[in-house]
């Protein structure tokens, strides 16, 4: 399916920002439905295996990849899907993908928790966790080296925070002064134990100590995520080397689809707080409706057109077919 | 070396005698200068070129930028090796000690080894991974492994076990090209092993094994420095009366059962000989697919011999009690081969 950012129309008063806000919207949006779907398909047996969804956490995702070029590269995590489609995924093969269908974006050889799509420069999900962080950083070395203007994003979880790999690759792009940004998305809970329970210390001091400029932010708002991501992704383009920015956010649901029964780490009061007080599209909603730059038949009319691409994308894909089984020895070797 | 189907085609060309190290040096120096896009990077590769001073000379002509030298971070290293390589460049990353492989175990097992695959095909990682193997350098138990054999295990590796300086500059070459994320293991004891290799430029494609020693009686197959044990064990055999043919596999990954299964189909003997670690290892491997492919050939079972299955120790009279030497490689043979 086809994703069109781009508005035809402006509306009279909007500028060019203001569509900006806009898409950031719809691009939330999407995430959202997205992985609300995935969750049906969970509850209702059609997916294989499990997801691990993103839904509280779109603002960093669209954020941060709205301050990207298409050349751009991010890596991502077992909770990848919102990174995936920020970046340029569509999700018809997103779809696939998560199906198993030869339609996917791995020809459904990776499945949820290993998406990526080269075009939109997405060197994959990735479900070691820190696992990344050295491919961000090669990558980064990587567009250095061929004289691009690349930066590469590492998004990554508050449980990469306990993996040394983080710290060897933090350390390097900070001598060499890499082209990265490290974006750690704080939900608070590494699986099923708070953050607390697993990390000394002040989290952000573990970046600083490398000398890379860090910042600590709201990542509810999707307006602040992407000021702040702007100035990390133009100072990695000027050569002045890596940032770190620790998101504080929420992970909605559980740790993956199944995780259901969760009083015993966390309580119903503390999610339901999050939910009505910090969403990150309500909050970017409220902002819109306030500054009148769309009404909230506008904003529920985003909603029904990516509610209705949503249903087309997952059609297709329960009814895409399988890889052929002669591709199980494929690709093993380039 | 007796025989090498390669030697023949080089013959008129210049040959010189170089060390296993020169090898090693000139084929990165020539990969380098043909394709910008390959570079060095390891712990003391630049100035130092290593403690095995295997890179002498390469930062002069290349550069600290193409010739880097990284913190002690095996496993940040390969990470970003895995990374570059994704993204157009070909890293050939040093790793100093065959041991410290299992500091780089998830990047190269979860990562580069799966993610073409898991890409559906999409995405490549050309990254070579040059390490080292061999005990009797008095060590100890953490500088002296052999652990080609995990790699080994993994879809999606290559892994290459060069015997001659001829075979380690034409192999490593072609790992550089190779589109695959390739280790590459030299044993550390070969490093001064001067042989034959011609000045003009030359590959050699990964899979292929190589006859070293043509011979009728017994089949002895032998990876990496283990070659030339096999080697000076057929010259003792050839005084009993003897013929031993010498097959060296060249890369464990691909393997050529081809060939391997074609020799002892017809001297009907066969024995396996790598340093490695005998239990679950690639001497194991070996003797599985020849037991399969010439089963009803055999006069007697398959034989192998690898590293005994200890912790390597330091003292010398015990460290040398661990490595398959031409000795206890001849004794076997002559009992396969009932004359003793």
């Amino acid at each position: 399916m086809a994703q069109t950012h781009k508005k035809k129309t402006p509306a009279p008063k909007s500028s060019a920002r203001d569509e900006r806000w806009l898409r950031f919207y719809r691009q939330m949006v999407k995430i959202r439905l997205f992985e609300e779907e995935v969750n049906q398909l969970y509850l209702g047996a059609k997916m294989p295996g499990l997801a691990h969804l993103y839904i509280g956490e779109e603002a960093i995702a669209v954020g941060v990849c709205e301050a990207l070029r298409q050349t751009d590269y991010i890596t991502s995590t077992h909770r990848g899907h919102g990174h995936c489609i920020a970046k340029g995924a569509t999700l018809d093969k997103m779809f696939a993908e998560l199906l198993g269908k030869a339609a996917g974006y791995c020809r459904g050889k990776g499945g949820s928790m290993h998406i990526a799509d080269q075009e939109s420069g997405n060197l994959g999900a990735n479900a070691i966790v820190g696992g990344s962080t050295g491919i961000a950083t090669g990558a980064a070395l990587s567009a250095r080296m061929r004289g691009t203007e690349q930066v590469a994003v590492c998004f990554f979880g508050d449980g990469a925070l306990g993996q040394g790999l983080l710290y060897e690759s933090m350390n390097m792009a900070a001598l060499w002064k890499l082209p990265v940004i490290y974006v750690c998305e704080n939900n608070q809970y590494n699986e099923y134990t708070h953050y607390s329970e697993t990390t000394a210390g002040p989290l952000i001091a573990r970046a600083e100590a490398f000398g890379i400029q860090t910042e600590a932010i709201d990542g509810q708002d999707v307006r602040i995520v992407h000021q702040v991501a702007v100035r990390s992704v133009e100072k990695a383009r000027r050569g002045d080397g890596p940032s770190f920015i620790l998101f504080n956010t929420y992970r909605f649901h559980g740790h993956h689809v199944g995780d259901v029964d969760r009083a015993y780490y966390r309580s119903k009061q503390e999610e339901q707080e999050w939910k009505s007080q910090r969403d990150p599209i309500q909050i970017l909603a409220h902002w819109l409706l306030k500054n009148k730059l769309a009404d909230s038949s506008a904003l529920a009319q985003i909603e029904s057109t990516i509610a209705a691409e949503i249903k087309r994308a997952v059609t297709d894909a329960l009814e895409a077919p399988y890889p052929e089984i002669a591709e199980v020895r494929q690709h093993v070797y380039a | 070396m007796r025989v090498s189907s390669e030697n023949s085609s080089i013959s008129e060309t210049k040959i010189r005698q170089i060390t296993f190290a020169q090898a090693i040096n000139e084929a990165l120096a020539e990969e380098m200068r043909r394709d910008p896009t390959v570079f060095i990077i390891g712990e003391d590769v630049a100035e130092a070129g290593t403690p095995f001073k295997v890179l002498s000379g390469l930062v002069k002509e290349f550069g600290t930028d193409r010739v880097i030298d990284s913190p002690i971070s095996e496993a940040g290293i390969a990470g970003i090796g895995v990374g570059a390589a994704m993204t157009g460049m070909r890293p050939v990353v040093d790793i100093m000690f065959g041991d410290f492989l299992t500091l780089t175990m998830d990047q190269l097992v979860n990562q580069a080894a799966k993610i073409h695959y898991m890409s559906g095909g999409k995405l490549k990682v050309p990254l070579v991974l040059r390490t080292t193997l061999g005990a009797t350098r008095r060590s100890a138990a953490q500088h002296s492994q052999s652990l080609h054999a995990w790699m080994s295990h993994i879809p999606g590796l290559k892994v290459v076990v060069p015997a001659t300086p001829y075979d380690a500059k034409g192999l490593l070459k072609s790992a550089i090209r190779d589109d695959n994320p390739v280790v590459f293991f030299e044993d550390k004891m070969m490093y001064q092993l001067k042989g034959p290799v011609p000045e003009e430029e030359y590959t050699i494609a990964l899979g292929v094994a190589d006859i070293k020693r043509v011979g009728t009686d017994i089949t002895l197959v032998a990876t990496s420095s283990m070659v030339q044990i096999a080697l000076e064990a057929a010259d003792s055999l050839d005084r009993a009366d003897i013929s031993a043919e010498v097959i060296d596999v060249r890369t464990t990954v691909p393997l050529d059962k081809e060939t391997l299964i074609g020799s002892v189909r017809k001297t009907s003997r066969a024995m396996v000989i790598d340093e490695g670690y005998e239990s679950y290892g690639v001497t194991a491997e070996i003797a599985s697919v020849i037991a399969e492919g010439a089963f009803y050939y055999l006069d007697a079972p398959v034989r192998r011999m690898g590293a005994m299955d200890v912790p390597i120790p330091f003292s010398p009279v015990l460290e040398d009690q661990t490595v398959p030497t031409s000795e206890r490689v001849v004794e076997t043979a002559l009992v396969l081969c009932k004359k003793r």
